[in-house]
């Protein structure tokens, strides 16, 4: 057991909130890595849209291509992160403090950044508005509700405001902190953020309730949205995509990428924000254990989907199994993936001195979501380029630049926002961090003091 | 009621505030003549306040009726307004129409939650943090605030005091 700092609530507003008040080097510094794959990105957006669609090499049938393995990446991560808060708040882990704000803020940009690749892969983005807004009511064309290119971008709008409100109103008591210890236009600002916050046991309360139940009515839309993103794909006829497993396929994917990708950010929080009074091994440890269950249950269903494939034995579905497993690059893609994805990571975080090397933690989860990306890619190109017998149109898809700049862009820009955030919000919430001080209770067992947790009285009012 | 007035006492520690909140019930006040301030949750209870029931749980579910009501509405009304018959199918696809109601009854509820959370904690306040307020609340002191009428007020700020009090905080006339 790590031994757990006793901190002050002055203390805890000093080590949360100088990103707030101050802009130190180890900031500043980490702007630069996002905003150079950021500048790239910018820069390949610009030739796109100034050129057109053709100089990515897109071309009939594989119009699919990085933009849109991209897109599904993104969204894929961005579960994890509301999906662990989630669970974590329903079940009352003690252990969710640090980590919940971190990983709701990473939802909500992975979802922006992931809702741009559609836009961008339009070729001519401000097109797009002629399909949102205005619409032609007056003929009494109405989007077609039987498309599944209409129930994702509602299922993605749910999921990004349920997100976004679910952060806000969770950001209320720090926002009034952090109105109370500024001055001028910044205490004005948040001032009309913090709503009035006074911190009455009603509200107090309140924002307990709120937190449960939030929790419990944004589980299921997680689960929708990636069902749904599947769908794109399953509900199409193109043979590999045209089965009943990729809803929940393509969930456990999400649940295995964002959950690495919350440990990726744990350990750059730490090292950045100098959080190591927050984000302690044990987290690392619990995350670890988690990942192994998830990352189990996704190689399960990554058979399961050649299960179904080889049951049918139809030639054309058989043609891209054989496709993903025996043809250049994609061989090499599948090996890679599994290696990356569980392979290596597994056997690794069985071991508990991994699972508690912050170090080794950070990489094997950026190994793990090498792989995913990678799960994202086998999935979609190889069926799509219909290289199968009786085909009328095939072709060989070819990223090219202009693709690979906007998706390292993507990696930039969910940092960069990610970076912008913590200027202005801690990213850990302080209250929640008080909170655990204020429960906490050491308790004597024999020799040894163990850390406990007071939780709810019997008696209603025990006064 | 016009003619109450609001007076807080700031405590440094738990203890003394849990002690200021015995001696305001000494000195004859209830737990619904005052209110707690504090930079971070405890325990229900541990100042002797007493939390009046909330309705959250109307605001969701009332949220979710409404959208699922406005989805089916929307996803019903569309299909028949450009009846065009696919594949021998009927005119209103049930499991599509499903997807879109399930989506927007969730969306409806989280709004309503919201909004819910916001009203029953009285936010928005637009006079800010209320007429009496001490920024050290968010340092971890402990703010009681009593809300009586004016000749009670110095019964109160020597309850308080009593308590050991850092502090008495006086709502300007």
């Amino acid at each position: 057991m790590q031994d757990r700092p006793t901190l002050t609530p002055t203390q805890i507003n000093e080590e949360l909130l100088w990103p707030v008040f101050s802009f130190r080097r180890r900031h500043a510094i980490a702007f630069i890595p996002p905003m150079i794959l950021l500048m790239g990105g910018v820069a390949a957006v610009t030739i796109l849209v100034y050129q057109g669609l053709w100089v990515t090499g897109l071309a009939r049938p594989a119009f699919w291509g990085f933009f849109i393995v991209n897109f599904v990446f993104w969204i894929g991560v961005s579960h994890a992160g509301t999906m662990i808060s989630a669970i974590l708040r329903l079940t009352q882990a003690e252990w969710k403090r640090p980590i919940t704000r971190a990983a709701e803020v990473m939802t909500i940009f992975s979802l922006i950044t992931s809702l741009l690749h559609p836009v961008i892969h339009a070729g001519r983005p401000w097109r797009i508005i002629y399909w949102l807004l205005p619409y032609d009511f007056s003929r009494g064309i109405w989007p077609d509700i039987r498309s599944p290119l209409v129930w994702d971008p509602i299922a993605i709008t749910t999921y990004l405001t349920g997100s976004v409100l679910f952060v806000f109103t969770a950001l209320i008591p720090d926002f009034a902190l952090i109105r109370d210890q500024s001055t001028g236009l910044r205490k004005k600002i948040y001032g009309q953020l913090a709503l009035g916050w006074r911190g009455t046991p009603r509200q107090w309360k309140l924002q307990g309730i709120f937190g449960l139940l939030m929790s419990a009515l944004i589980l299921p839309v997680f689960v929708s949205v990636h069902s749904i993103v599947s769908w794109d794909f399953a509900v199409s006829v193109v043979p590999a995509w045209h089965v009943t497993v990729y809803a929940p396929y393509f969930v456990i994917g999400a649940v295995h990428s964002g959950v690495s990708m919350v440990l990726t950010l744990m350990a750059l929080m730490r090292w950045i924000f100098k959080l190591e009074n927050y984000i302690w091994e044990d987290h690392f440890d619990a995350v670890g254990r988690l990942l192994i269950v998830i990352a189990t249950l996704w190689l399960f269903f990554f058979f399961l989907d050649f299960a179904f494939s080889f049951y049918t034995r139809e030639e054309q579905e058989l043609a891209v199994m054989e496709r993903r497993l025996f043809e250049w690059p994609f061989n090499a893609i599948t090996v890679i993936m599994v290696f990356t994805s569980y392979i290596i990571p597994i056997p690794l975080w069985l071991s508990r001195r991994v699972r508690r090397n912050i170090p080794l933690m950070f990489w094997t989860s950026i190994l793990v979501n090498i792989g995913m990306w990678l799960e994202r890619y086998f999935l979609i190109i190889p069926a799509i380029e219909r290289k199968q017998e009786l085909t009328f149109l095939w072709s060989n898809y070819v990223p090219s630049l202009i693709e690979s700049l906007v998706v390292l862009a993507s990696f930039g820009m969910v940092g960069f926002l990610l970076l912008l955030f913590a200027k202005f919000v801690p990213l850990v919430p302080a209250w929640e961090a008080k909170e655990g001080v204020v429960f906490r209770e050491d308790v004597q067992f024999g020799q040894v003091v163990l850390p406990g947790i007071i939780k709810e009285t019997e008696e209603e009012n025990v006064w | 009621m016009a003619d109450n007035k609001d007076l807080m006492g700031v405590f440094a520690d738990t203890d003394t505030a849990a002690e200021g909140a015995r001696q305001l019930k000494s000195a004859g006040f209830t737990s619904d003549d005052y209110d707690v301030l504090t930079g971070n949750p405890y325990p229900e209870g541990a100042f002797g306040e007493h939390v009046k029931k909330n309705r959250l749980f109307v605001f969701a579910l009332s949220g979710s009726f409404i959208g699922f009501a406005i989805a089916f509405l929307f996803t019903a009304a569309t299909q028949t307004a450009f009846p065009i018959v696919t594949g021998g199918k009927p005119i209103l696809a049930i499991p599509a129409m499903i997807i879109i109601m399930y989506e927007m009854t969730l969306l409806f509820a989280m709004i309503f939650t919201v909004v819910g959370v916001i009203f029953e904690s009285r936010l928005p306040r637009p006079g800010g943090e209320g007429p009496v307020y001490d920024t050290r609340i968010t340092l971890g002191y402990i703010g009681l605030i009593v809300t009586t009428t004016e000749d009670r007020l110095e019964k109160a700020e020597e309850a308080l005091k009593a308590a050991g009090a850092e502090d008495i905080v006086r709502e300007s006339s």
